[in-house]
């Protein structure tokens, strides 16, 4: 086990921090008709930071679900301007270069976890060193494709790591009504593969667990099952409104057990955080996701996009309407700002 | 001139994945039972043998895993070549096809490359128990992003097996149950692929054409063969991939014979053939002698062993279609 440094808690919490206040900027602009439905991170900071730190940007993937794009900026700040992309609807919004060992948003829930098996293996296959760390939620934990893909990941014993990130809620399900089981991680035992509960409040504990299961996936040992437990501190997603559901109480008792307030205050005892670095560091992320924002709406964008990368050509068919859809003339795209006269 | 082998279409079937996973080491073979026992059908025989546990891998039962772990081994640059055991088997996969496979390239915006093949049998005529026998072809080619192709002679079997595998996009690669050891004929022994796309002309004539694919095809042909006694020219238009879509080809042939019949063996509302006969009146309509007439599966499930026979289009119902067409002044 190895614990993170007191230098890798902090370039952990910059990026909470920063995906925190860049939440906030992403709930606002989606409020003022910007930006479409999107998820917000709010309580997931640790998890997802600490695991990016914990993995390697170089020969690790990541394949999220959708709430992780902002605490990924280890794996390349490309990922903020991709997202930016996405809430905008731009179809750019799903491509990342080749360096960027990110996955699309997957809004299929668990879908993407046999993805992430296969990624694994084939790696594997092709004697290239690294790990594939997939999220995914409680609520998914109940989907087939999850079990089928943890228990595929053990026959082969890929090198995979399937990160449940039980923020307690599925929407507005309660995990009572998702499982009887007392823990997610118990599941594993049902695979044969090793299943680890870690407190997803804690980037340290994260950070340690995930730093194991990647050594061991390295080491040949395979998959291992990590449920990270965190409350969601926001809503499910901008369309959702959680004081229908959420008990006030509840709710009040995890805020005082906040991820970003929790490292805050361990590494200002430490000295290594204070009000005004955080100050600092909120106003260089707003900026940067300004910027973001700015640069997405300017990103060129034709009707007849909706054609390309369908196949990688268009078949006879798709020519031909592709051909009537640029003879309809140009259409004006529905968040593209009006142009000052 | 290059020599010939006969073969059934699986002997041709297992000659083209022999040939492709021998071409390009990226192809690996998954599914059920396709190692040890070479498939339930033998399709995969021999694979196994020569390729390695490694490459032909027998997968636990669970077809949702099986195709969505092929979209993460093609994210790793490899090649899957996924058997589902029966088409109807494929519901429990179709949330990875429908919403992974068919979306991948799109998804990425052509950072990923969804190069896979899920190949699988489907059709009725064998008695096989309930499931076993869907047509779910309209269904698949309704599903933007995929490919759909369904052979109907061991030769295009073998060349549309190769070009679908070479494919950079996902194709579904429809194999006639019927037709593994019913259908039989002279393939080439080389290496060779059948582009897709490109429909095949499988019999001439000019007073009619019957426009089908996979199986019905050979039932299509031997009724126009039976008509010839009474002076009837009947074409046969094999339409060998449903996506792309050959449109140009059966513009042509309808162009020249004025009336149409169109074959399916799936249920009739929503099949594959209602986009057929679209087809035909959107290109065609002024050269239409008599209205298109479809012969179709009914809207029920497929039935049980008993009453298949009066399900699946027979020699009998086409050729009465035929004439309720020429019967049109």
């Amino acid at each position: 086990m190895t614990r993170p440094s007191d230098e890798q808690l902090r370039a952990i919490l910059v990026d909470m921090v920063e995906a925190r206040a860049q939440a906030g900027r992403l709930w606002n602009l989606q409020r003022q008709g910007q930006i479409g439905t999107l998820a917000p991170i709010d309580g997931h900071e640790a998890v997802v930071a600490a695991t990016a730190h914990a993995l390697d940007p170089v020969s690790d993937w990541i394949l999220p679900q959708y709430r992780e794009p902002l605490a990924l900026q280890r794996f390349g700040p490309e990922v903020l301007d991709q997202y930016m992309l996405y809430n905008i609807g731009h179809p750019d919004g799903s491509c990342l270069p080749p360096s960027v060992r990110v996955a699309p948003l997957q809004i299929s829930l668990a879908t993407q976890i046999p993805h992430a098996v296969g990624l694994a293996w084939g790696m594997t296959l092709r004697h290239q060193p690294g790990v594939t760390t997939v999220f995914f939620g409680d609520g998914s934990s109940s989907e087939g494709d999850f079990h089928e893909a943890a228990n595929l990941a053990g026959v082969l014993q890929a090198p995979v790591i399937l990160l449940c990130v039980n923020n307690q809620w599925a929407i507005s399900t309660p995990l009572h009504q998702q499982t009887a089981a007392e823990s997610l991680a118990d599941r594993a035992a049902g695979y044969g593969i090793p299943g680890v509960r870690v407190d997803g409040n804690d980037a340290a504990a994260v950070f340690d667990a995930v730093d194991e299961a990647r050594r061991l996936a390295l080491d040949g040992g395979g998959p291992t099952l990590i449920e990270a437990t965190v409350y969601r501190l926001g809503a499910h997603t901008t369309a959702d409104d959680p004081t229908r559901y959420v008990p006030a109480e509840d709710l009040e008792a995890a805020r005082t057990d906040d991820p970003v307030h929790r490292l805050a205050a361990h590494l200002g005892e430490l000295g290594l955080w204070d009000d005004d670095t955080q100050a600092q560091i909120e106003t260089t992320a707003l900026a940067r996701i300004d910027d973001a924002f700015k640069r997405a709406m300017a990103q060129p964008l034709a009707t007849d996009a909706m054609f390309d990368h369908c196949f990688i050509t268009d078949t006879p068919r798709m020519a031909r309407q592709r051909a009537a859809l640029l003879a309809t003339g140009p259409h004006s795209h529905p968040s593209t700002p009006e142009v000052d006269q | 001139m290059s020599s010939t082998s006969e073969l059934t279409m699986l002997q041709a079937i297992n000659e083209a994945l022999h040939g492709e996973m021998a071409r390009d080491e990226r192809v690996i073979v998954l599914g059920e039972d396709v190692g040890h026992v070479g498939g339930v059908f033998r399709a995969t025989e021999g694979l196994f043998e020569k390729f390695g546990e490694g490459r032909v891998v027998d997968m636990p039962l669970a077809e949702g895993a099986i195709v969505g772990s092929a979209v993460g081994l093609a994210m790793a640059g490899l090649v899957p070549v996924v058997e589902i055991q029966f088409l109807g088997f494929s519901y429990q996969a179709m949330h990875q096809i429908v919403g992974q496979i068919a979306r991948l390239r799109y998804r990425s915006q052509g950072r990923f490359e969804p190069a896979i093949t899920i190949r699988a049998p489907f059709g009725g005529g064998v008695r096989t128990p309930e499931l076993h026998s869907d047509s779910l072809e309209g269904q698949l080619a309704n599903v933007p992003g995929l490919k759909v192709v369904a052979p109907a002679t061991a030769a295009d079997a073998k060349g549309l097996l190769a070009a679908s595998v070479r494919d950079p996009d996902p194709v579904v690669f429809l194999e006639p149950l019927r037709g593994y050891r019913g259908i039989r004929g002279e393939v080439p022994d080389d290496d060779y692929v059948v582009p897709l796309g490109s429909a095949r002309t499988a019999r001439n004539g000019h007073d009619l054409v019957i426009v089908a694919w996979s199986h019905q095809v050979e039932v299509a042909c031997r009724v126009a063969d039976c008509l010839v006694d009474e002076g009837l020219s009947i074409a046969v238009l094999d339409l060998r991939s449903l996506v792309p879509l050959d449109i140009e080809a059966i513009a042509a042939a309808v162009d020249r014979c004025g009336r149409a019949v169109v074959i399916e063996e799936a249920a009739q509302t929503g099949g594959f053939g209602g986009e057929v006969v679209a087809t035909i009146v959107e290109e065609c309509f002024w050269s239409l002698e008599a209205p298109v007439v479809r012969v179709s599966g009914y809207d029920v499930p497929y039935p049980v062993g008993m009453l298949e026979d009066a399900y699946v289009p027979d020699e009998a119902r086409i050729t009465a279609a035929i004439r309720r067409s020429l019967e049109t002044a």
